[in-house]
């Protein structure tokens, strides 16, 4: 059997007395596309910061690509441990996070550089054939502050993908953008399904889970609740609560 | 009375050596002082508590006493005790320590303001916590405090003719010399005040320049 991508066993995350994750099983295959949803609070985002380590477990197991992200390690070998597999995984976040004091051409090429040893040649030969994939190659100069948000975003994704991960992961990256700039970016998202790369998308957007992602979980208070294709799960779906959310968020 | 600005054109190689000097003090008082500033403001937010107890009682010295009293306390107090440090290097130290003080609040505020997600995005990337640090909340943090970093250094420019007392010879001490020779004090004290002037002029335009530069960021 194949090793997944990513795999959580029994993830477990307390803030003080605040049970956010209960016990979380998932696996993700290279090359799939799986699409987590659920209620605002249920910890869909303190999922998927587990993931890269930005929230530190409580309990469980988080694996990628056949190693233990949360190493039983202490002190200086566990930040090495940690900083080397964040590079393999990459996170795009709702309020875009690009460095203003960064030219977008430098936002793309700065983790290429320090991290990856590329020259400077080598990382904008890589960031500009990125800023033409997402449409951006004109703005390469420019600083991110004369950006839309849709095209921050989009520029936030080619930054993550200027360090070539083994995984995308989205914490609903559409969230902040004014209804009329979400398509540009999920048109981006969607060349990337085309392209398979593994990819965790964190979403409110039932219609693009259901057309772009190829698993759909259903996540509440910290568990998952039901899993499946988007299709089955969308059109038929089996626990009352899937069912309730399903119906406040179909609509849209 | 009569003013006779012709006394001062032949002290003018004494007062522009003077003036260079009051420029060098400056600068290496501004460097250390923006410097010492960062790690004062990186050690009162990142460093255990006892190394932040320990920083206070400096702090609390440097900004409790007059700054005079401080340069006369390490030059003259010390050599009584039979360290003699060379006056320059005492003159500037004592000012970079003393503005390092004020510029440490101005970082501290200016690095906590720097947003989150700026921390974790770094971080996110694969980058450490000292080299997220440096790349990115730290340039952030500077970018925000120009403004006022500035208006230190202006003030440390001012303040550096305090150096003058314990004998260095920066542009006021320049002057009193020479008006020991001549006894016209209004002539040279005017031309020091239009040379301090000019000097606080070109600071003002190299500040606006860099501020300039990083209003594309906002
Ligand atoms: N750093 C934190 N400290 C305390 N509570 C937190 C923290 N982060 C998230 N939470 C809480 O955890 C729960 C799940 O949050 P989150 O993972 O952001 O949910 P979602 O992304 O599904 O909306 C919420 O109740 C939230 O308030
Ligand atoms: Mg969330």
């Amino acid at each position: 059997m194949m090793t997944p991508m990513v795999e959580l066993k029994g993830l477990r995350k307390v803030f003080g007395r605040l049970e956010v994750l209960r016990g979380i099983d998932m696996s993700v295959d290279k090359g799939q596309i799986l699409s987590l949803i659920g209620p605002s609070g249920s910890g869909k985002s303190t999922l998927l910061r587990s993931v890269n380590l930005l929230e530190t477990p409580t309990g469980g197991e988080v694996w990628l690509d056949g190693t233990r992200v949360n190493a039983d390690l202490k002190g200086l070998a566990y930040e090495r441990h940690v900083n080397g597999l964040r590079r393999e995984m990459q996170m795009v976040f709702q309020q875009f996070n690009l460095f203003p004091h960064l030219t977008v051409m430098q936002n793309l090429t700065i983790g290429p550089m320090k991290l990856l040893g590329l020259s400077k040649a080598e990382a904008e030969a890589r960031g500009e054939e990125l800023l033409c994939k997402v449409g951006l190659a004109e703005k390469a100069l420019a600083y991110p502050a004369r950006l839309s948000g849709g095209q921050k975003q989009r520029v936030a994704i080619a930054r993550a993908l200027a360090m070539r991960p083994k995984v995308m992961l989205f914490d609903e990256v559409t969230s902040a953008l004014d209804p009329e700039l979400v398509d540009e970016v999920n048109a981006v998202m969607k060349d990337l399904a085309a392209e398979h790369i593994t990819m965790l998308i964190v979403t409110h957007e039932m219609r693009f889970a259901a057309e772009v992602t190829d698993w759909a979980v259903f996540m509440d208070e910290g568990m998952v609740v039901e899993e499946g294709p988007p299709d089955r799960l969308f059109s038929d779906p089996e626990h009352p609560r899937t069912r309730s959310f399903l119906r406040k968020h179909l609509g849209a | 009375m009569n003013l006779d600005f012709s006394v001062v054109p032949p002290f003018a190689g004494a007062l522009a050596i003077g003036a260079l000097w009051t420029i060098l003090i400056t600068a290496l008082a501004g460097a250390i002082s923006l410097i010492v500033g960062i790690g004062l403001a990186l050690a009162r937010i990142y460093a255990p508590g006892w190394i932040r107890a320990l920083l206070a009682v400096p702090v609390f010295i440097i900004l409790g006493t007059p700054l005079l009293l401080q340069l006369f306390l390490v030059y003259y107090g010390l050599s009584q005790l039979g360290l003699r440090l060379p006056a320059f290097f005492t003159g500037v130290v004592g000012l970079g320590l003393h503005y390092a003080v004020y510029n440490a609040d101005i970082l501290r505020a200016a690095i906590l303001s720097v947003e989150q997600g700026q921390y974790e995005a770094g971080r996110a990337l694969g980058f450490g916590r000292g080299a997220t640090l440096r790349h990115f909340v730290l340039p952030q943090a500077l970018y925000r405090a120009l403004p006022q970093i500035g208006n230190n250094i202006l003030v440390l420019l001012k303040d550096s003719v305090l150096v003058s007392a314990i004998g260095i010879m920066e542009l006021v001490l320049s002057a009193q010399l020479a008006i020991s020779r001549t006894f016209r004090p209004f002539e040279f004290y005017i031309s020091v005040a239009a040379i301090f002037y000019l000097i606080n002029l070109a600071l003002e335009w190299a500040l606006a320049r860099i501020t300039r530069r990083t209003e594309a960021m906002r």
